[in-house]
């Protein structure tokens, strides 16, 4: 479905001037963005992506760029009223309780 | 060994008792018999994610190297950095890994990659990084064959795991919503009362366990549909309590205005809780959806009064 989806753009940009091919970008994709190409990695599944910057972060040769941040409307929400200027869940300090992300538990 | 003790933990940290308190003391925790040869793993200090660990573990020995993640699982902590290079070097070092194990390998879960660089950690630690699977789970088999395959590396989000988070949600907004409905129960109207408790319970319990099925990808949509479809009982039962058909109609666009945008809000900060929202979607849907959610509800409060007043004056 085209229209209500607000997930069909985001900040992922792949270098392929840059790439090696090493593929360490497919390891640590949890959401099998990348492909392995001929030559470079491939944006298989660009739309897949959750912006978490494991790619990023791993990335040997800063091939790849991604504005990295929690997806999560309550610590948007609380951010915009607190005015504070990063969004962080409200499960990182002690004490404040919040069901934003902290209750997953895949490992 | 999971002990009855651990259970009951694992119960605890599901309904949000002392959220924070679920914790295991940092550092190198040793499974079976392990000899310097034996493999390595890194672990959150969240009860859950750690005896995730050692139960899927179970008749391997191995050391296991537990990070302070201020009780936090993994993938949120490598969010917010605190399972990172800094914290992982640090425990290396505090723990002398490299007099442990004669070799330089650690399994890392995959979802500790956002926080953790292998570069560094190798540049200065000499350890390397082996990303494990995204599950727990699916290490006995990544053992044996040293490969994840493309299903261990994708994280799913299944019936199972959403039901899991469902009371988490419902322990933050119950003791609220009970105290709601009292009031306007007892100064305003039960059936009104009951429809703001059902509003808040779809929000809550129903849209977890029926996120995928229902249509459109927003979850501002999904809410306000599934909103506006818990709301089609009270409209018929408002029918059936002989209205007039003005009285009826104000009635049914009131509650479709005034209910489902208060599911939609509480569906729309389950993007956190989900594990396939990016945060550039999840900010076009607050800018998109929160004055629409806004408006409707205003407009609702307002059809309401109107109805309120116009009854009144009918009957007088």
């Amino acid at each position: 479905m085209i229209i209500f989806n607000s997930y069909q753009k985001n900040t992922l940009n792949l270098d392929p001037t840059r790439c090696i091919n090493c593929g360490i970008c497919q390891t640590v994709c949890p959401h099998a963005v990348f492909g392995a190409g001929d030559n470079v990695a491939v944006l298989a599944s660009p739309e897949s992506c959750i912006e978490c910057g494991a790619c990023m972060k791993n990335c040997p040769v800063r091939a790849i760029t991604v504005e990295s941040g929690v997806g999560c409307a309550e610590a948007m929400i609380r951010q915009a009223i607190t005015g504070s200027k990063t969004a962080t869940c409200g499960c990182g300090g002690d004490g404040e309780a919040s069901s934003c992300c902290c209750s997953g538990d895949e490992k | 060994m999971i002990t009855t003790a651990n259970r009951l933990d694992h119960f605890l940290a599901r309904w949000g008792v002392n959220r924070m308190g679920h914790r295991v003391e940092p550092g190198l925790y040793r499974l079976g018999n392990p000899t310097p040869a034996s493999p390595v793993f890194a672990s959150a200090n969240y009860t859950l994610s750690f005896d995730a660990l050692r139960s899927a573990l179970t008749g391997f020995d191995a050391y296991i190297l537990v990070l302070d993640t201020k009780g936090i699982n993994v993938w949120c902590a490598a969010g917010k950095g605190s399972f990172g290079t800094e914290e992982l070097i640090h425990r290396i070092e505090t723990a002398c890994l490299t007099d442990v194990v004669s070799h330089r390998r650690i399994i890392v879960p995959q979802l500790g990659a956002p926080g953790i660089s292998w570069m560094e950690v190798l540049h200065r630690s000499g350890f390397r990084i082996e990303f494990g699977p995204v599950r727990a789970a699916d290490l006995p088999e990544y053992m044996n064959t040293l490969t994840a395959t493309p299903a261990m590396r994708t994280v799913q989000f299944p019936l199972r795991d959403r039901i899991v988070l469902i009371p988490v949600e419902l322990v933050q907004v119950l003791p609220w919503a009970v105290v709601a409905t009292l009031v306007v129960g007892v100064f305003l109207n039960w059936m009104i009362a009951a429809q703001l408790l059902t509003a808040v319970l779809a929000g809550t319990v129903l849209f977890p366990a029926l996120l995928p099925y229902i249509p459109t990808k927003d979850f501002s949509t999904k809410g306000l549909l599934l909103g506006a479809l818990v709301m089609v009982p009270f409209v018929w039962l408002g029918r059936a309590a002989g209205m007039t058909p003005w009285m009826q109609a104000g009635y049914a666009i009131t509650s479709l205005l005034f209910f489902p945008p208060i599911t939609a809000f509480l569906a729309l900060n389950f993007t956190g809780a989900t594990t396939f929202t990016s945060r550039t979607g999840v900010r076009k849907e607050i800018f998109t959806y929160i004055r629409v959610m806004a408006g409707m509800l205003v407009t609702g409060i307002v059809l309401a009064v109107l109805l309120f007043v116009v009854r009144a004056g009918w009957g007088g």
